[in-house]
């Protein structure tokens, strides 16, 4: 039925849906994922293993991946969206209470054949109900209260789980992935003004509540805050990370150190050279070049992602492509941030680089619907 | 399905625009990491290249070779020795306590040691070496480099350390080293890099000390990437040191074994100096120590005891040991009132035995007086009186001036530690030092060595060449630094009139080898090898106008430390001089003692090793053949006995 709405005589059907993908994003995506697999078999001191090859793999996996999502029409996929979320916060629930700890923090589940990071799998699953629900809802109700009330609650749980972990990175990601798809369908400006407002108050609150008993974040959270702000105070404690992350980044030069050269990574300096701190290594290495090409690639796919977007008159589509161009966006906007001392040390993976098994399955699989978005695009 | 197409179109313009207001400040944001990124990678890249290779780049500086010490004739006196040491890495041993535990088994390690190491290799980086026994035995080294596979992580390893072979025999000059400590550093103004090593070993007295420039050669550098838990990754380039000046002495070391021999038992000290170089050939003290010790680290007993001896075996009594020269200075006397012309040498004095001046009596050793006495005899006898009387004349700042010229008072450019320069008195001194005038009793006293003269060993046998000589023969010690020779010591004329120098001489030849000299028992009898002395007796203590009228007591009866010093300078052969000795026995009871020593170390000199008993007057031979025997059998602390044979 539904079907008919999207003007059924110009979707594309069967192998013919191949040359109707959005190829640059493609493209850009496996540049994305070399330049990681360049950095793991650099960090990893000129080796496959452990890193590089497993992430290969789990690539070729995404990519399948991918592809099987892109082939399945758009609407399955607004239909899906509700359970999507729901299996998410199912499982991120779950995390509460049979998670397994990481590095100070409970996010990891076992499922048997993969060890999965259900916050990971929500960043996709809320996108995806939020574009689904302003598709749902008529537009001249989206600045209603009541409808405005429906998708904070929606978007609080997952937050409100993932910040029990604790998981600052991801609940910022969450709320602002969130919040962007909520600006996109329309709802009053007002709203987000008030929110802003309010989150300023919010941070105000949190610096005044330190040391007393309503402390709002946990020490090491404050921590990071005072690093952030000054890496220097505490060169050998909180701030070393930062600090060496800096060095490396900043005496990379113009074309850096040559690949595999970088001492500041081959030495140890750097701290989780393989995960959060991998951009350093590649700008330490590959030097401004390298950091401002992979800047570009990514800005690339946002870039190819709103022109699909904007071209796109189903509102499903429209809002999931932008929200997970936002996710993206934030994704790697917050990790380059942090390295380079712009913002604070919160546990954010550069996408598609960094060694991690959920959050490149679950970012190509994103993409997997929006290129089913682009694919069945009405025309 | 639910949705009209009209809303599509609206609702796709307004996603639109909002798309709009979303990618403006994407853009801005992604603009900001642009730009932090050139800032940071183009603009201060200088700056964090810098701080990269901070990070990385440590320099370790290589300890140089010290310089080895030899003696004339090139035996070692200091050299660096390997120094075996059980070194452990615990990331290597796997389980720590079972390989300490094999290891002990296969070397003598007490608790102590073991816990010690179990703590350092505890508190220390897995890569770091921990010493677990240093000073190991090679046979101990063997047996841990023969078992090295049931042992991982265990490691012999050499290091240097300083050791003197001759020990005890050249404590004194040669000294010892030992670690920097703080106050080393503050009395250096442009501390060496290499002192900040810790347990930098740097000389502590002798020549160590005072040819440390020398000796310590220059750091080399090793420039090391380490990562960031300190793990040496690889050397990036070494640049060597250079290794320490080796230095070669004057002194012969059998010569001088010979002398700490000879003064086994006693306080005392020789040195002997060739009147041509002024070579000083020993220069001796007793008793010694063994320098070994200190570079071990002493025990607080071994300590002790060496600090709390009498016989102050820590002293170099050579140079740094003054006493009143007692007679041996009558020479000086002498010389002045010759030179200023207040008397002549045959004129004769007259002694009763004691000389009275203002008031006071000044006594003559033989209180029954030498009656009318000349030059000559008043030396060969040393007859006192003559020299107040002498004193009276000349006056005391042409005494003082003639001693400085022979050397007295004057502290000699030796290398060793704590150079004494004695003390010639004159009226300026009495006054600025002493802040009293001078008064004709001062002179007395000191026209025969006693009151306010004193002199070092050293001094009295540079006093004795330049007596030998006519010229200003000064000390020499260091024979080559680096194989460079020093300038030798023997020095212009005095300008001292020969006929003068000549009467001196032909006296002090009658001292030993007249039958009424004082020291005729220890003359020399072999032809072409007699020797010219003095002997000197100097008092510690004084003899009240009571006890002179009661009969002085003798010193066999006076407690050890109250008893007369024994001083003995000689000069030989006469004819031809080569040597010059000077001798002090502390409280040897009087120049007797003294003059016996200089006698067999002149022999010893002169002959290059142990001299005929027909050198010996035949009275004599007996007890200087037990002597020899006595010698041979000696062997001194801290030397291996095989060196001596």
């Amino acid at each position: 039925m539904s079907y008919l709405t999207y003007h059924a005589k110009y979707v594309p059907a069967g192998p013919r849906k191949l040359f109707y993908l959005n190829w640059p994003v493609i493209l850009l995506l496996t540049a994305v994922a070399g330049f990681g697999f360049l950095m793991l078999y650099s960090v990893a001191g000129g080796s496959a293993q452990p890193w590089m090859e497993p992430q290969m793999k789990r690539f070729a996996l995404g990519m399948a991946a991918m592809f099987v999502v892109a082939m399945v029409p758009i609407w399955f996929w607004r239909n899906m969206a509700a359970l999507a979320y729901l299996v998410s916060l199912v499982l991120l629930i779950a995390t509460e209470f049979v998670g397994e700890t990481g590095m100070g923090a409970q996010r990891w589940i076992d499922l048997g054949i993969v060890r999965l990071q259900p916050s990971e799998l929500m960043k996709i699953g809320l996108v995806m109900f939020l574009a689904a629900y302003y598709d749902w809802l008529p537009v001249n109700k989206a600045s209603h209260p009541f409808w405005v009330m429906v998708p904070l609650f929606f978007i609080g749980m997952p937050t409100l789980l993932t910040l029990a972990q604790p998981d600052l990175g991801t609940a910022i990601l969450l709320v602002a992935g969130g919040g962007t798809v909520m600006f996109l369908a329309g709802v009053h400006w007002l709203y987000f003004a008030t929110v802003i407002a309010a989150g300023i108050g919010t941070v105000m609150a949190v610096i005044e509540s330190r040391g007393t008993p309503w402390q709002l974040l946990k020490d090491y959270q404050y921590r990071r805050i005072d690093t952030f702000l000054d890496p220097a105070n505490d060169p050998l404690g909180a701030g070393y990370h930062i600090t060496q992350a800096k060095i490396a980044l900043g005496s990379g030069g113009w074309t850096g150190r040559g690949f595999m050269q970088g001492t500041q990574s081959r030495l140890n300096f750097l701290p989780e050279k393989h995960t959060d701190f991998i951009f350093t290594t590649l700008a330490e290495e590959f030097g401004f070049v390298g950091a401002f090409a992979l800047l570009m690639l990514y800005a690339g796919i946002i870039f190819f992602c709103v022109a699909s977007a904007l071209t796109n008159r189903d509102r499903f589509s429209a809002l999931l492509t932008h929200g997970v161009a936002m996710t993206l966006f934030l994704y790697f906007a917050v990790n380059m941030g942090m390295v380079m001392g712009l913002a604070p040390v919160v546990g954010v993976p550069l996408p598609l680089v960094s060694w991690g098994g959920s959050s490149m399955l679950v970012l190509l699989l994103a993409f997997g619907l929006v290129q089913s978005a682009h694919v069945h695009k009405p025309r | 399905m639910r949705r009209p197409p009209r809303d599509t179109e609206a609702s796709a313009r307004r996603i639109g625009r909002r798309a709009f207001v979303v990618g403006g400040a994407q853009t801005a944001i992604v603009a900001a990491l642009g730009w932090r990124m050139q800032s940071m990678q183009v603009e201060h890249a200088d700056e964090f290249r810098l701080l990269a290779e901070e990070n990385r780049v440590n320099i370790r500086l290589i300890p140089p070779a010290r310089g080895n010490i030899f003696d004339v004739n090139g035996v070692p006196l200091a050299v660096n020795e390997q120094n075996y040491r059980i070194v452990m890495v615990r990331e290597d041993a796997g389980d720590v306590h079972a390989t300490l535990a094999k290891l002990r088994e296969l070397v003598d390690l007490d608790d102590e040691t073991i816990e010690h190491a179990k703590e350092e290799l505890e508190r220390r980086s897995p890569f770091v070496p921990v010493t677990i026994a240093d000073r190991v035995s090679w046979e101990d080294i063997s047996r841990v480099t023969v078992n090295a596979p049931a042992l991982p992580g265990v490691v012999a390893d050499v290091g240097m350390s300083r050791y003197y072979p001759r020990g005890a025999d050249t404590a004194h000059v040669v000294g010892y080293v030992g670690p920097v400590s703080d106050y080393d550093l503050d009395q250096i103004e442009d501390p060496d890099p290499l002192l900040q090593i810790p347990k930098f070993q740097i000389g502590k007295t002798g020549v160590e000390a005072k040819l440390e420039e020398s000796l310590r050669g220059k750091a080399g550098t090793r420039r090391i990437e380490v990562n960031a838990v300190g793990r040496v990754m690889r050397e990036l380039d070494r640049i060597e040191g250079e290794a320490g000046a080796d230095i070669q002495l004057t002194i012969d070391s059998r010569l001088q074994a010979y002398v700490e021999a000879r003064l086994a038992g006693e306080s005392a000290s020789v040195v002997v100096m060739d009147t041509e170089t002024g070579d000083l050939k020993a220069i001796a003290s007793a008793p010694s120590f063994d320098p070994n010790l200190f570079v071990r680290g002493i025990s607080v007993d071994a300590w002790t005891g060496l600090n709390e001896d009498i016989y102050r075996p820590l002293a170099s009594k050579t140079v740094q040991g003054v006493y009143p020269p007692g007679s041996t200075f009558k020479m000086m006397t002498a010389l002045a009132a010759l030179e200023a012309g207040v008397i002549d040498a045959e004129e004769t004095v007259y002694c009763p035995g004691f000389t009275e001046v203002a008031g006071t009596r000044f006594h003559c050793w033989r209180s029954g007086g030498h009656g009318n006495i000349n030059l000559h005899e008043s030396l060969k006898q040393s007859c006192d009186c003559y020299y107040y009387d002498l004193a009276q004349r000349a006056g005391i700042d042409a005494i003082a001036a003639m001693a400085r010229r022979f050397g007295l008072g004057e502290r000699h450019d030796v290398p060793m530690s704590a150079v004494n320069a004695g003390n010639i008195p004159d009226k300026e001194w009495k006054r600025t030092v002493r802040g009293e005038e001078w008064r004709i009793g001062d002179s007395i006293n000191a026209s025969i060595g006693q009151g306010y003269v004193l002199t070092s060993p050293l001094q009295l046998a540079v006093m004795a060449s330049r007596l030998a000589t006519g010229r200003t023969v000064s000390p020499r010690l260091v024979h080559t630094v680096d194989g460079i020779e020093t300038p030798t010591g023997r020095g212009e004329s005095m300008g001292v009139n020969e006929n003068f120098l000549r009467r001196i001489r032909a006296s002090m030849y009658d001292v030993v080898n007249h039958q009424r000299g004082t020291a005729y028992r220890s003359r020399i009898v072999a032809d072409g090898m007699k020797m010219a002395g003095k002997t000197g007796t100097s008092q510690v203590r004084r003899i009240t106008a009571e006890e002179r009228a009661r009969g002085v007591i003798s010193n066999a009866d006076l407690p050890w430390e109250r008893r007369d010093h024994g001083l003995w300078v000689n000069y030989a052969p006469y004819e031809n001089p080569r040597f010059a000795v000077a001798v002090v026995v502390e409280h040897g009871s009087g120049g007797g003692a003294a003059s016996p020593i200089g006698r067999d170390v002149t022999l010893q000199a002169l002959y290059e090793g142990e001299p005929p008993l027909d050198a010996y007057p035949s009275s004599e031979r007996a007890s200087a053949e037990a002597m020899q025997e006595r010698i041979r059998a000696y062997v001194p602390a801290g030397a291996p006995a095989a060196d001596r044979a």
